[in-house]
């Protein structure tokens, strides 16, 4: 916990100390001139003055963030009103004390404090915590509103509002076409704070939420992006605007929009790589987080690329790797460090809206405007949202449905984004700038509140699908599973895979590159948040094993008969260290190995204490999350052609493996008894390669390839370990001379020579004798393993899973893909019948 | 393709196929092309073999049990009819079909036959309960080994473990039938209302009631 203290204080230290220069109210010239000539030695002085501006700032945020407190302890209240309108109306009440006392407003959300101190936090927080899989499948979607919505938002709004005004319809304006856009500008886009306050409470469905919550990011770079463009254009007066101009505002839009994304990536990048090293420093270790976030968005900020941006790609990007090569402790840290801020400063923002409110210098009232304004967001919205999304659904696997296009119409709430922006312009060149404040402010007002508050109804009343609840049952979770099969099976069979190249690409480069040089070889978390709490669970279970194990007497049976289970871990870590020298350029990353070695650990306590019962249920539940199979693939990408597969490559082998045998024999006793395996394999693969409609014969090759690399092992790898008594693999390999002189010898006398070499030896003895019966997991777990009875390793392997593709998805045999495979004689049932 | 397979469906066949199943006429011909191209001895049906040809299925853990949906009990060929009838439980229900009149008989996509499709799945021997051996059937085609001998091979030629610690991992990381048979003992629990230590198809729909079927087992077809 120290750590959390540690960059929350530190954090806090950084925002007290540089928004004092920035709050109004707060004296800039409180540091000199108190010094007055002293006749005794005062015990103690009166200060107020040096520390003013960090304690008005202070006061702020508790007293907002009391407010919040309030609020959340009565539930009526909020269950009614969302907590963004709440807090609005505090800021109403508290800007009414400030006005009464000092008759002026002396409070006010400056645009500079707004975007450097209280907003980043904020986009930080939502691009760390975005969920990736979600957002990149409906990044489609979510790219298609947050672009083109925002830039149809803009003009659409400048443009009517401009066609209303040379109409007439709102009197005398000192105003223009491009200061109109630029107001459209500002005010298009959807604002994250208020969307995330709203949504968050209403618990819509994941799709619905990921898509209006991509879009209310994202398009707030891009309205940032706009902003300027338009910025620039009224500087440079309407004149001067031709060809040329505008397009290099479009080029400008496309720069700053990518360079942003590109500048945070590249700050995602050094994180990742920069937490593969603070492994001894786990103090500041989460601190580097926040400070790389910051600094990825005022490097956008300086190099005027979209700074909104960055910070949510540098958050989106380094998640997972960031997460996996901390420390435990500091990714949680992380977490609630990350969520303490966003929550901090949206609070804050929502009070100081409602604070802004009270100061009779800023409103002015134009009729026609401030309606037409009100009228044209809400149905423009509308509009786009309807157009867009039906485009999009001719290329969705799920279309979105007409009441999720009302929900994400109705969503789109404006806040402070657009509030930050009208403050930013020029008085000068923007005559009707309070105009356009107060008509922020009620926009504001207008979509945080009424709709805001209409907005739970509304949701209810039209039965959008809400998040689904907790999988509570086992059965429903196997269901799920089972559903997510069949509809992959039947999209095969009708032959109409939608599926995402790109992203499967991605995914093969990902596991290639990416975790090999951004994550932390000795990490030894999971990648995935079910394996955390798998994690969780194990650890009790550990503790209460400790305890069990204390109420005996001591943990020191633990180690008279299975001392590798108590040095386990600390092996394990140890030795990882080594691995990235080890390894070929093509292996499966480490953790992806180590994830799955953990839980292990825990499963054999598991199994060797069985007093753990109360926790099954947890377990089972867990158990089955990782251990089913995954549908082959999410069905809300959207679709495209390729049928490629997309599933973690062993897994993908297993179940063909699987399936092939099993169709395998049951072909053989079909039709003759007699096996022929081999003809009938080649011939299904041929089959597969010519006549899938799919036209993509590739796949067949990329299903079958994998098991060569998984045998390549260098010379002098295996040379080099093998005297530390690792397992003699190497050996086997395919006849290809890397003898192991320590174990071969042993080998040879004991046992005669496998028939074939592809096959290494164990399976060639299983299946001559089919008879062995498997000792029981148990058994075999406190079978005393020595180099010298290494040689019954070979059935052994074969007899500690029920599942015999095991074996078969990686003998060298799938070299030749289908080639035919030994029948096993272990079966599911058989092997395990002797103790059950 | 399109043209000709349109070609050797006939008109009215198309108007039964769409009364009975609710695909539209652009999607009957074009399944019916993808029908003709499975079919390999090109006799108008389809057999196991045909359906096994589909790469994609050979990875589906459910790939065999979903092909042999396809089939009427006790044949072993199903002709363009018996495929639409089956691909018709997916086809995702749409807004004007909720309010129809209910004398009309049920259409092949409701919730309820959806539902059906799912417990045959499991239900091997027809006998409309699954028991606990049908039940482990399944688990066990649908749960993985989540480490594979590659990788622990890998592990042990790089970093001199000791083949105990291996062999303990690869234990670990299975799910034991054990395991899995006190998971599908759960299942059953959770779901068995009258006792008999199996599930009926009345307490399989109750299990599923908070559950999304017409969304999770709905596809997009395209048209």
């Amino acid at each position: 916990m120290s750590g959390l203290w540690h960059g929350k204080i530190l954090m806090l230290m950084v925002v007290l100390t540089v928004s004092r220069h920035s709050l109004p109210g707060t004296n800039a010239s409180t540091g000199n001139g108190t010094e007055n000539t002293i006749t005794t030695l005062p015990i103690v002085t009166w200060k107020w003055h040096h520390t003013e501006g960090p304690y008005l700032v202070a006061l702020w945020v508790l007293v907002s963030w009391i407010c919040k407190l309030v609020f959340q302890l009565n539930p009526a209240l909020t269950n009614v009103f969302p907590e963004s309108g709440l807090l609005i109306c505090i800021g109403w009440v508290l800007g009414g004390i400030i006005y009464g006392a000092d008759k002026v407003q002396t409070f006010r959300l400056q645009p500079f404090t707004f975007f450097y101190y209280l907003l980043p936090p904020i986009v930080l927080d939502a691009g760390y915590s975005m969920p990736n899989k979600q957002f990149m499948g409906n990044l489609g979607a979510i790219l298609v509103h947050a672009v083109i919505g925002t830039v149809w938002n803009a003009a659409s709004l400048g443009l009517g509002l401009w066609g209303c005004w040379l109409g007439g319809a709102m009197g005398h304006l000192n105003t223009g076409l491009l200061q109109l856009l630029l107001f459209g500008s500002l005010i298009a886009a959807v604002d994250p704070v208020a969307v995330i306050a709203v949504f968050e409470e209403v618990h819509v469905n994941e799709v619905l939420y990921i898509i209006v919550f991509g879009e209310s990011l994202l398009n707030d770079g891009v309205t940032v992006v706009l902003f300027n463009v338009f910025d620039a254009f009224v500087s440079l007066g309407g004149p001067a605007i031709n060809a040329v101009e505008i397009i290099k505002g479009i080029i400008s839009f496309f720069v700053v929009a990518f360079g942003g994304s590109l500048v945070g990536i590249a700050f995602g990048i050094l994180i990742s790589l920069l937490t593969r090293l603070t492994k001894k420093t786990p103090t500041i270790e989460p601190g580097f987080i926040f400070v790389f976030g910051y600094l990825s968005y005022l490097t956008a900020e300086f190099l005027s690329l979209s700074a909104i941006l960055s910070c949510t790609f540098c958050g989106v990007f380094c998640q997972k790797y960031v997460n996996t090569n901390m420390s435990e402790k500091s990714v949680n840290t992380v977490r609630t460090t990350m969520k303490v801020f966003a929550n901090g400063s949206e609070t804050v923002i929502f009070v100081f809206l409602g604070i802004s409110a009270i100061d009779p210098s800023i409103w002015v009232w134009n009729t026609g405007f401030i309606l037409l304004t009100l009228l044209f967001i809400f149905v423009f919205r509308f509009m786009g949202v309807f157009v867009l999304t039906w485009i999009l659904n001719q290329y969705r696997l799920v279309p979105l449905g007409l009441i999720e296009q009302l929900v994400m119409g109705y969503g789109g709430l404006r806040g402070a984004v657009a509030y930050g922006l009208v403050f930013l312009l020029d008085e000068n060149k923007y005559k009707e700038k309070n105009l356009m404040i107060s008509t922020t402010l009620l926009v504001v007002y207008f979509t945080v509140m009424l709709q805001g508050i209409t907005m739970k109804p509304l949701v209810n009343w039209l039965k959008v699908k809400r998040a689904t609840t907790d999988e509570a049952m086992l059965a429903e979770k196997i269901m799920n599973r089972t559903f997510d099969h069949m509809l992959v099976a039947i999209e095969d069979i009708s032959g109409q895979i939608g599926h995402n190249y790109l992203w499967d690409k991605w995914h093969n480069f990902e596991e290639k590159w990416l975790f090999r040089i951004l994550m932390n070889p000795t990490a030894r978390k999971s990648r995935d948040y079910i394996f955390n709490i798998f994690h969780q669970l194990n650890l009790k279970d550990a503790m209460s094993y400790v305890q069990e194990g204390e109420r005996r007497g001591s943990l020191a049976f633990v180690r008279n008969d299975s001392k590798a289970d108590v040095d386990f871990n600390k092996q394990f870590d140890t030795d990882f260290t080594d691995m990235p020298d080890i390894m070929g350029p093509d292996h499966i990353p480490v953790p992806f190995v180590l994830r799955d070695s953990v839980p292990s650990v825990s499963l054999n306590m598991h199994e060797q204490d069985q007093k753990m019962r109360e926790s099954e249920d947890f377990n089972a539940h867990h158990l089955l999350q990782q251990h089913l199979y995954k549908g082959r693939k999410q069905r809300h990408t959207y679709s495209r052609k390729q049928p490629v597969v997309n599933r973690d490559e062993d897994e993908v082998q297993e179940i063909f493996q699987r399936t092939m045998r099993s169709r395998l024999e049951s072909f053989k006793s079909a039709k003759m008894g007699v096996a022929q395996p081999k003809k009938i394999t080649k011939h299904s693969k041929k089959d597969q390669t010519e006549k899938m409609s799919n036209g993509k014969p590739a796949d067949d090759s990329k299903i079958h390839s994998y098991g060569d690399e998984d045998f390549e092992f260098s010379e002098g790898d295996s040379a080099g370990d093998a005297a530390g008594g690792s397992f003699p693999m190497a050996a086997y390999k395919g006849g290809a001379g890397i003898v192991n002189p320590a174990y071969m010898a042993e080998m040879d006398s004991n046992e005669p020579m496998p028939p074939m070499p592809q096959i290494p030896p164990w399976l060639a003895e299983a299946g001559e004798d089919s008879s062995n019966v498997a000792p029981s997991q148990r058994a075999q777990l406190r079978l005393p393993w020595t180099p010298t009875n290494l040689r019954r390793l070979a059935p052994l392997r074969l007899s500690t899973h029920s599942n015999d593709s095991f074996l078969l998805a990686d003998s060298p045999a799938t070299q030749e893909g289908t080639e035919p495979q030994p029948p096993l004689p272990l079966q599911d049932g058989r092997g395990r019948g002797t103790h059950m | 393709m399109g043209s000709r397979a349109s070609t050797l469906l006939r008109e009215e066949e198309i108007e039964e196929i769409k009364k009975e199943t609710g695909f539209s006429h652009s999607q009957i011909t074009r399944l019916y092309s993808r029908f003709t191209s499975l079919d390999k001895g090109e006799n108008g049906t389809l057999s196991r073999e045909d359906f096994q040809r589909i790469p994609e299925l050979a990875i589906n853990p459910l790939g065999d049990r979903i092909i042999n949906a396809f089939f009427p009990e006790g044949e072993d060929q199903v002709n363009f009819r018996g495929f639409m009838r089956t691909l018709a439980h997916f086809r995702p229900i749409e807004d004007n079909e909720k309010n129809k009149d209910p004398t009309a008989s049920e259409p092949l996509n409701s919730r309820t036959n959806k539902l059906l499709f799912a417990f045959r799945l499991y239900d091997l021997d027809r006998d409309d309960k699954i028991s606990r051996d049908e039940l482990l059937q399944v688990l066990r085609m649908m749960v993985g080994l989540n480490m594979f001998v590659s990788q622990v091979l890998r592990m042990m030629v790089g970093l001199n473990m000791f083949v105990s610690q291996v062999l303990r991992m690869m234990v670990g990381v299975n799910i034991s039938d054990e395991q899995l048979g006190s998971i599908a003992d759960r299942t059953i629990q959770e779901a068995d209302q009258n006792g008999d230590n199996s599930i009926s198809f009345n307490e399989f729909i109750k299990v599923l009631e908070k559950v999304d079927v017409e969304q999770k087992m709905s596809i997009r077809f395209l048209h």
